[in-house]
């Protein structure tokens, strides 16, 4: 299940509404993951864009893949602002045993920060600046530049 | 036509034009010195695809995005 969250999450809330949708279906493990935004770089918060129709073909993907392990994810996110010490991320698994649980979490963020469509600004003085330096180019990218600056 | 529109950062307006291939959008973009800084670090998706080639058949009413680098969490 993957949810979109306008602002800050609501963490007790998101946890605890998973949690019970699955803790009678005889699943041993329910591991979650709180993503917290940090008070650092001087920042008062960070903000997202989300392109939903990737980001939802690329959750279906996963979902697929960890249903043959017997496995459910969970994933929420935020959009727009999200104020320092806030939730902007949750991912959940459930699973019978606690190892597939434990390395199925570990590859999905893994592969979350690394092809989700989500983009990254810090909030800082009023301004909405983009987190480029901390963000990661997407398979292929390059390919409508010219030869020589997708060399450079 | 085709619908080209640009993701998350890249402070572009979408815009609507005639091409028969991916290739195409190239030649034009090579024109637009404002996008340059991000063809280098963008890839592109055509109907939601993210796709490794420019040898792909644009047809009437297709949808080119451009996805700068991602940072979600």
């Amino acid at each position: 299940m993957l949810e979109i969250h306008k602002g800050s999450l609501d963490v007790e809330e998101i946890l605890a509404r998973w949690y019970n949708q699955i803790k009678d279906k005889n699943y041993g493990a329910f591991i979650p993951f709180v993503g917290v935004v940090r008070d650092e770089f001087g920042i008062d918060g960070l903000s997202f864009d989300i392109y939903e129709p990737i980001l939802n073909s690329w959750f279906d993907a996963w979902q697929e893949k960890a249903k043959q392990e017997n496995t459910i994810l969970f994933m929420a996110h935020s959009l727009g602002d999200v104020p320092n010490h806030t939730s902007s991320y949750i991912s959940a698994v459930v699973s019978p045993q606690r190892k597939a649980a434990l390395r199925i979490i570990n590859d999905f963020v893994e592969d979350f920060k690394a092809n989700a469509p989500i983009w990254k600004y810090d909030l800082k003085n009023g301004a909405r600046i983009y987190a480029k330096s901390r963000s990661l180019p997407l398979s292929g990218a390059g390919l409508l530049a010219d030869k020589e600056d997708k060399d450079a | 036509m085709a619908k080209i529109e640009f993701l998350g950062p890249i402070n572009k307006d979408s815009f609507e034009i005639e091409i028969d291939r991916l290739d195409k959008l190239k030649e034009i973009f090579a024109e637009d010195k404002e996008l340059q800084e991000w063809l280098s670090i963008c890839a592109v998706a055509v109907n939601d695809q993210i796709v490794d080639s420019l040898d792909i058949k644009i047809s009437t009413g297709d949808k080119i995005s451009l996805l700068p680098p991602v940072c979600g969490g």
